[in-house]
């Protein structure tokens, strides 16, 4: 009697547990979901085409838009691909190649060490290396800072896409007599190409969204401004400065600014996982 | 190339013997040398893409290194004027030069290992769930991406969030429980970053549960364990060094947020009396105040923090990743 009753409470322990665990993995995704809720309701209704056109309103007028903080966003995130994408890949190619050579696992050590950096920390870097000694702010300078932010992310990518081809497709390369580097590039890279890719996007939608970096690099700008040696603005950056206005004009923009992030965002990391999907990469 | 000389020699019959058998060793000496050229440029490309990339692996090398001594370097002004008191020193009042990251440090330590505390059920609940109860199909493929997502949204959204909706509620919170009612502060910055660093821990975590051997699992059952008494006695203790480099992936994480840290913390250099109370973290004062540093030594001092910020990350990280290397060898 009294061991029925224990493998009972046994039973009932585990499924309590296991309802609990149930319950709380499923909280997780509560807060998600309130704060998409929340910027979409609060800022869907400020996007329009004006909104999208214009430049941002001194405080008290009606209206005004992000064009300044869009066209930023885009120069700056353009310039740090620039930067990071051949560099990562090709370090990557690197560290796939060089499985066990000794700069191949300073390189991988290193690369661990970049991606836990908080972005601050890179912000300051980058503000000694070429804010200081180009004289002032500028999105060049922020670009930089994105770019070493952008590179872990697509070195790791790279690296494991290209460990998982596999060999037999190297060595037929290699026996048709292709030279190293036209193996790597006509033949590797193509095949593994939608993994790297994922890997560029998923950087992309990372610093996308990257404002520590950005506040003493591209300091930001109220202007339409093109120069990427000139301060810029961008969006994670006006959210960060409206937001924490007291006005609520502002505020409006930044809701609509954070909306139009965080949409892009998103979509961004769902394309890159759809993708991922077919080719299993662990990021 | 070939193809046309051929057709020259067909067409014209009035090639003699002779000038053709000339014509044709020219030609194949002439290849020749081509081959032989083309082959050194390839030799010559091959390396210089064999170079390029040994440079570019050195480059990141290069980058880190660079990146602590700029820190190093630009921090000595600090570290010569306040010395090793900096760490401790209670006060930090620029106008009066006196430097003591004390009460950042204390805001830094408190926020990451509050959210830390607050996080850690509900990612390890997300490990268990994914990694023990259901691995497989569309509702925990759907759980898996959406806690994934909650990494991807970017942090100054956070903090807007966190400062239009969250503020209000915590401070009707501390209005009912009696303490000064701020709404900035540790405790409002401790659960936004809850919130963000839950993907971390959660992700290891159940990639880690995934590896436990079947024929561990199955032995327990054979002796007629329950699924919890599994889970406790089996996957955790099996799973405890991977499940703590999760958490220390967690706490770098967060020891480094800035963003939406500092919109919702409530910025003040003081020593923070309660978890309710205003603060500051070492991440949020450099960003606040690295465009105000009028005087090299205000600068240094930050750049100091930065300094300290990044050495303690570097080392989380590393015994993260030490440790589940361990566990996946």
């Amino acid at each position: 009697m009294k061991a029925q009753s224990n493998v009972k409470y046994r039973i009932g322990k585990s499924t309590g547990f296991q309802v609990l665990t149930i319950t709380l993995a499923f909280a997780c995704v509560v807060p998600l979901i309130f704060i998409l809720i929340y910027i979409l309701q609060a800022g869907i209704t400020k996007i329009n085409w004006h909104f999208i056109t214009n430049l941002p309103k001194p405080v008290g007028e009606v209206g005004g838009g992000i064009a300044n903080a869009l066209l930023g966003s885009m120069i700056i995130i353009g310039c740090a691909s620039v930067i990071a994408i051949p560099f990562g890949i090709l370090c990557g190619i690197y560290l796939s190649e060089n499985k066990t050579s000794k700069l191949a696992y300073w390189s991988r050590l290193c690369v661990d060490i970049l991606q836990g950096v908080p972005s601050i920390v890179i912000g300051i870097v980058a503000y000694f290396w070429l804010v200081k000694p180009l004289g002032g702010f500028s999105a060049l300078s922020g670009s930089a800072a994105l770019a070493i932010m952008m590179l872990p992310i697509i070195i790791r990518s790279t690296e494991e896409t290209l460990l998982m081809l596999p060999d037999s497709l190297r060595e037929a390369a290699y026996a048709l007599g292709m030279p190293f580097h036209r193996v790597i590039l006509k033949v590797i890279i193509p095949c593994g190409i939608s993994g790297i890719l994922s890997g560029v996007m998923l950087s992309v939608a990372r610093i996308a969204g990257e404002t520590a970096p950005l506040l003493f690099t591209a300091f930001g700008n109220p202007y339409l401004s093109g120069n990427i040696f000139k301060p810029m603005q961008s969006l994670p950056l006006l959210i960060f400065n409206y937001a924490t206005s007291p006005y609520n004009d502002w505020h409006d923009l930044a809701w609509g600014a954070s909306c139009i992030l965080l949409i892009f965002v998103l979509l961004l990391n769902i394309f890159t996982k759809l993708i991922t999907r077919k080719w299993k990469v662990q990021l | 190339m070939e193809s046309t000389v051929d057709n020259n020699l067909i067409t014209r019959p009035e090639n003699i013997l002779g000038r053709v058998i000339t014509s044709a060793k020219i030609r194949d000496a002439v290849k020749g040398i081509k081959r032989i050229k083309r082959s050194h440029r390839q030799i010559k490309a091959e390396n210089v893409f064999r170079k390029t990339i040994i440079i570019i692996a050195l480059a990141t090398v290069v980058l880190v290194l660079g990146i602590m001594l700029t820190l190093i370097l630009q921090s000595v002004l600090s570290i010569k004027a306040t010395g090793i008191g900096y760490l401790w020193g209670k006060t930090w009042d620029p106008v009066r030069d006196i430097f003591g990251a004390y009460p950042f440090i204390l805001g830094t330590i408190l926020t990451s290992f509050l959210a830390l505390f607050i996080s850690i059920p509900f990612s390890f609940a997300v490990a268990i769930f994914l990694g023990e109860y259901y691995p497989k199909g569309w509702l925990p493929n759907l759980l898996k991406n959406t806690v994934e997502l909650i990494a991807a949204v970017p942090s100054v959204i956070y903090g807007f969030w966190g400062l239009a909706v969250l503020v209000p509620i915590v401070r009707s919170l501390e209005t009912k429980i009696g303490v000064q009612p701020v709404g900035l502060g540790i405790f409002t910055s401790s659960l936004i970053l809850a919130v963000m660093i839950i993907p971390y821990a959660a992700s290891l975590g159940q990639s880690m549960i995934k590896m436990v051997p079947s024929n561990l699992k199955e032995a327990a059952y054979s002796l007629g364990a329950t699924r919890w008494e599994v889970i406790r006695s089996v996957i955790l203790p099996y799973t405890k060094s991977g499940l703590f480099a999760g958490i220390l992936l967690s706490l770098g994480r967060a020891l480094g947020e800035t963003m939406a840290v500092t919109m919702v913390i409530g910025n003040t250099s003081l020593i923070p009396k309660s978890i309710f109370a205003p603060g500051n973290t070492m991440a949020s004062v450099i960003a606040n105040e690295f465009t105000e540093a009028d005087h090299p030594v205000y600068l240094s001092a930050l750049i100091e923090l930065g300094l300290v910020l990044f050495l303690v990350t570097v080392v989380i990280n590393m015994v993260g990743k030490r440790l589940t290397k361990q566990f996946t060898n």
